[in-house]
C-alpha cells in the first residue's frame, strides 16, 4: 500500500512531462526576449512561476505566436518527432543572425507504442532544475554581446522527416552565425524528456 | 572465338554501369539460339541432353535413381574426360556446347542468372537515380553539414510557423546599453568608495628616454624634485614650481643608466654606462665625487643611509661608503646576469636584488651599514623572467613585492623573515615596476604589452582597484610623490604621466611625516 502511494507521488506521465517542457520553453523564451532587450521592457509584467518571478510579455501577438507553436510542439513531443527548438534573433535591417538559443530535446524514456510512459522523478526536483536554468538564462546577460540594433525573433523547429507539416507551417534552411561562440547552459530532465539549452552568439 | 565472347560478356556484367544491352550477346542467350538452331539437325541429341539436364538436377541428391543412368545417353556420346561414370552423373555440365572446346560449363538454368542480372541492372539504375552522388561526394556533403550545424541534418527538417511574431515598435532602443560598461576587467566592489581619475593629471615630455627594461631612470625625492635621466642627461623637475633644471650631461657615448635620491633628498647618485657612479649635490648643482668599481654599466642603485649599493650589468653588487676615501666596502657576487632591481628595505635590514638571471636575492643588512655576507639569506627562483620591479612595503617591514618580466608576468609578495612567497598575482603582462601607496594600502604596477597600463591593486586582498591606460608604449618606471597622492609613470612612448589617484582625507597625516635629520649631512664636506 505504502509502495503504491510512493509510486503515484513520484510518477510523472508523458503528458505531464510534455506540459513541463512546453512551460519551460514558454518561460525561457519570454525570459530571453526580456533579458536580451528584444522588446521594450515596459511591455513585460512579472509573474511567479517555478518559484521565481519571470517576466511575461503583455503583447497579445507574441502570446498567440508562442501558444500556436508550443501547442503544435506538444503534439510532436508526444510522437517523438521533434529534436530541437531554436530561438533565432536576427537584425531587422540586415537580416543577419545575431544569436541563437537551441533547446535540444532528447528522449530519455522511449515511447514503446503504449500510452503508459511514465518517469519516476519528483516534480519538485524537476521544477528546481528548471528554475536553475531560467536563472542561468538571466545571468547570461553579463557576457552576451549587446544587441545594438532593432531585432526580431523567430522560432524554428527541427523535426524528424516523418513529422507532418500542418497548415501555415513551412520548411526552411538552418540559421548560422558567422564567427560564433557557444555556451551550454545547465540541462535538466523530466526523466522522460531531457532538455539541453545552448546559446550561440557572435564573438567580436 | 568463344572464349573472347565469354570474356566480353563477363566484362559487361562486371561493369555495373548499365543493364547489359549492348555488346556481344550473353553466352546463355547465344546458347539458346544455338540450341534452337540445332534442334532440327540433332533432335535426338537435344532430347537426350535435356534429359541429361533433368537427370542431373535430380541426381544432385545422394540417392541416385538407377533408371536415369540407364536411360542417359550423353556420356557415351561425348568424349569422356572424367574417369568414372559416377563423376559424369554428378557433374551435369559435361555436356559440350556445340561450338566450344573442352571447357567446363555450368548449368545456367539452375543458377537463376537472368534474375541476378536483372537485379544487378536494377541496382545500377538506383545508384544512378535522382541523388546522382558517389560515395565520396555524399561523405563530403555530410561533413560539410556537420561542420556547419554541429550535427548531421540529413534526417531533420526545419520547420517554421509562417505567421511571424510582431517586430518591436519603431524607434525602440535596447535598454540594456546601460548594463554594458566600458571597463575591461571586473573591478573590486571596494573601488567605489573613492573617485579614481582614469586620465593623467599631467603629461610631461621625456624625449630620448631610453627604452630599456633593465635601467632605472626615474626617482622622486622627498624634497619633491623628480629626477629623470634622458639619454646622457639628468633633468630635475620641481613638482612644486614646475621648473626644470638640467643637472648634468655625460660626454661621448656615455649615458645615464640609473638615478637614485638619498633619503634626505639633497644628493643624487647617478650610475653611468661606463661603470662609474657619480654623486651630485643638487642644491648647489655640483658633482661631489665619482666612484669607480664597476667595469660595465650601473643599472641599479639604492641608498641605505650613507651606504650606496650599486648593481651592474656583470651581476656585481658593490656597496660604496660615500663618506670614506676608500669608498668600496664590499662586493657581492651572486647574480650571473645584470642586476636590474636593487632596493634596500625601509628599515635597512634587508637588501633585495633582482637580476636578469631570474633570481631574486635577499641579503641581510644592518641599518645604516653595508652587509658583508657574501651569500644571500634567500635566493628565490620563483620568477620565470628578469626581476626588475621591486618594492618594500612601507607599513609592513620585511614584506617585499617583486614583479617578473615578459615570460613571468607575476607579482609576488614575500615575507623576508621566512623567505616564503605569501601570494602572487598573474597580471597577464610584463611587470616593469611596482610602487606601494601607504595611504590606501595599495600597490601600483606598471605594465608592458598589451595594454601598457598601470594597475592599482588592493593589498592584501589583491583585488584590482583600477586600471589606468594612456601610455602607448610600456610603462618603464614608476615613482610615488613624497606626499603619496600622485604616481608618476615614465613610458617608452617618451612621456611622463602623473596620476593623481590617491588623494584622501588623511592627506594631512601623510604630510605630517617629519623629515628625519640626515646622518650624512655633517660628514660630507
Amino acid at each position: 500500500m505504502a509502495a503504491t502511494i510512493q509510486k503515484t507521488t513520484n510518477a510523472i506521465t508523458l503528458k505531464g512531462s510534455v506540459k513541463l517542457i512546453t512551460e519551460y520553453l514558454n518561460f525561457g523564451i519570454q525570459n530571453i526576449l526580456y533579458q536580451r532587450g528584444v522588446y521594450p521592457p515596459e511591455t513585460f509584467r512579472a509573474e511567479e512561476h517555478f518559484g521565481i518571478s519571470i517576466l511575461i510579455s503583455t503583447n497579445p501577438k507574441i502570446h498567440d505566436f508562442l501558444q500556436k507553436i508550443l501547442g503544435q510542439m506538444k503534439e510532436w513531443l508526444v510522437k517523438e518527432q521533434i529534436q530541437q527548438l531554436s530561438l533565432v534573433i536576427t537584425s531587422i535591417s540586415t537580416k543577419e543572425t545575431l544569436e541563437r538559443w537551441d533547446f535540444k530535446i532528447e528522449y530519455d524514456t522511449r515511447n514503446d507504442g503504449t500510452d503508459e510512459v511514465t518517469g519516476n522523478k519528483d516534480i519538485k526536483i524537476i521544477q528546481k532544475e528548471i528554475r536553475d536554468v531560467l536563472r542561468q538564462i538571466c545571468s547570461t546577460v553579463s557576457f552576451l554581446p549587446l544587441l545594438d540594433c532593432p531585432c526580431s525573433f523567430d522560432l524554428h523547429i527541427y523535426a524528424t522527416p516523418e513529422a507532418e507539416i500542418p497548415d501555415q507551417w513551412g520548411e526552411r534552411g538552418p540559421c548560422f552565425i558567422s564567427n560564433s561562440e557557444e555556451l551550454q547552459l545547465k540541462s535538466f530532465t523530466t526523466s522522460i524528456h531531457r532538455m539541453n539549452t545552448i546559446v550561440s552568439y557572435k564573438a567580436d | 572465338m568463344s572464349q573472347f565472347a565469354f570474356i566480353n560478356s563477363l566484362n559487361s556484367a562486371v561493369k555495373m554501369d548499365e543493364p547489359i544491352t549492348r555488346g556481344p550477346i550473353p553466352r546463355y542467350e547465344k546458347r539458346k539460339i544455338l540450341e534452337s538452331s540445332n534442334l532440327n539437325s540433332s533432335a535426338a541429341l537435344n532430347s537426350s541432353k535435356n534429359k541429361s539436364f533433368n537427370s542431373s538436377i535430380s541426381s544432385k541428391t545422394p540417392k541416385k535413381p538407377l533408371e536415369h543412368s540407364t536411360v542417359r545417353k550423353t556420356p557415351s556420346k561425348t568424349p569422356k574426360k572424367s574417369p568414372g561414370p559416377t563423376a559424369n552423373a554428378t557433374t551435369p555440365g559435361k555436356a559440350k556446347t556445340p561450338t566450344g572446346g573442352d571447357r567446363f560449363i555450368s548449368n545456367r538454368s539452375t543458377i537463376g542468372f537472368e534474375l541476378a542480372q536483372y537485379k544487378m541492372a536494377q541496382e545500377n539504375v538506383n545508384a544512378n537515380g535522382p541523388e546522382n552522388l558517389d560515395a565520396d561526394q555524399k561523405e563530403r556533403h555530410q561533413i560539410i553539414t556537420e561542420n556547419l550545424t554541429g550535427r548531421d541534418l540529413s534526417g531533420t527538417r526545419i520547420l517554421e510557423y509562417q505567421k511571424k511574431a510582431p517586430i518591436p515598435p519603431e524607434g525602440y532602443q535596447n535598454h540594456l546599453k546601460v548594463v554594458y560598461s566600458q571597463s575591461k576587467t571586473p573591478m573590486s566592489s571596494k573601488s567605489a568608495n573613492r573617485y579614481i581619475p582614469h586620465a593623467p593629471e599631467r603629461i610631461l615630455d621625456a624625449p630620448d628616454i631610453i627604452d630599456d627594461y633593465y635601467l632605472n631612470l626615474v626617482d622622486w625625492s622627498i624634497t619633491n624634485i623628480l629626477a629623470v635621466a634622458l639619454g646622457n642627461s639628468v633633468y630635475l623637475w620641481n613638482a612644486e614650481t614646475g621648473s626644470i633644471d638640467h643637472l648634468l650631461e655625460l660626454e661621448g657615448a656615455d649615458y645615464v643608466c640609473s638615478v637614485n635620491w638619498i633619503q634626505e633628498g639633497n644628493y643624487i647618485a647617478v650610475g653611468t654606462s661606463l661603470g662609474s657612479v657619480q654623486l651630485w649635490d643638487v642644491p648647489q648643482t655640483k658633482r661631489l665625487r665619482i666612484m669607480d668599481g664597476h667595469s660595465v654599466r650601473v643599472s641599479s642603485l639604492s641608498w641605505n643611509s650613507y651606504i650606496l649599493s650599486s648593481g651592474s650589468r656583470s651581476g656585481q653588487i658593490i656597496h660604496h661608503d660615500v663618506r670614506q676615501r676608500d669608498h668600496l666596502v664590499a662586493t657581492l657576487l651572486s647574480h650571473s646576469h645584470e642586476v636590474c632591481g636593487l632596493k634596500w628595505s625601509t628599515d635597512g635590514r634587508y637588501l633585495a636584488s633582482g637580476g636578469n638571471d631570474n633570481l631574486l636575492n635577499i641579503w641581510s643588512g644592518i641599518p645604516g651599514q653595508a652587509t658583508f655576507q657574501t651569500t644571500p639569506i634567500y635566493a628565490l627562483s620563483s620568477h620565470q623572467a628578469a626581476v626588475k620591479a621591486l618594492a618594500w612595503c612601507p607599513w609592513q617591514p620585511s614584506l617585499l613585492a617583486s614583479g617578473g618580466g615578459t615570460a613571468d608576468r607575476k607579482i609576488r609578495f614575500w615575507n623576508c623573515n621566512t623567505g616564503v612567497c605569501m601570494s602572487d598575482i598573474d597580471t597577464q603582462s610584463q611587470v616593469c615596476s611596482l610602487v606601494w601607496v601607504p595611504a590606501f594600502k595599495e600597490i601600483v604596477s606598471g605594465h608592458g604589452f598589451a595594454n601598457n597600463q598601470l594597475v592599482i591593486w588592493k593589498y592584501p586582498a589583491l583585488t584590482k582597484v583600477a586600471e589606468l591606460t594612456g601610455h602607448t608604449a610600456r610603462v618603464l618606471h614608476l615613482a610615488l610623490s613624497p606626499d603619496g597622492t600622485t604616481v608618476l609613470s615614465a613610458g617608452a612612448d617618451e612621456t611622463l604621466r602623473m596620476w593623481r589617484c590617491f588623494v584622501s582625507d588623511r592627506k594631512k597625516e601623510t604630510q605630517c611625516k617629519t623629515i628625519e635629520t640626515s646622518i650624512l649631512r655633517p660628514h660630507i664636506r
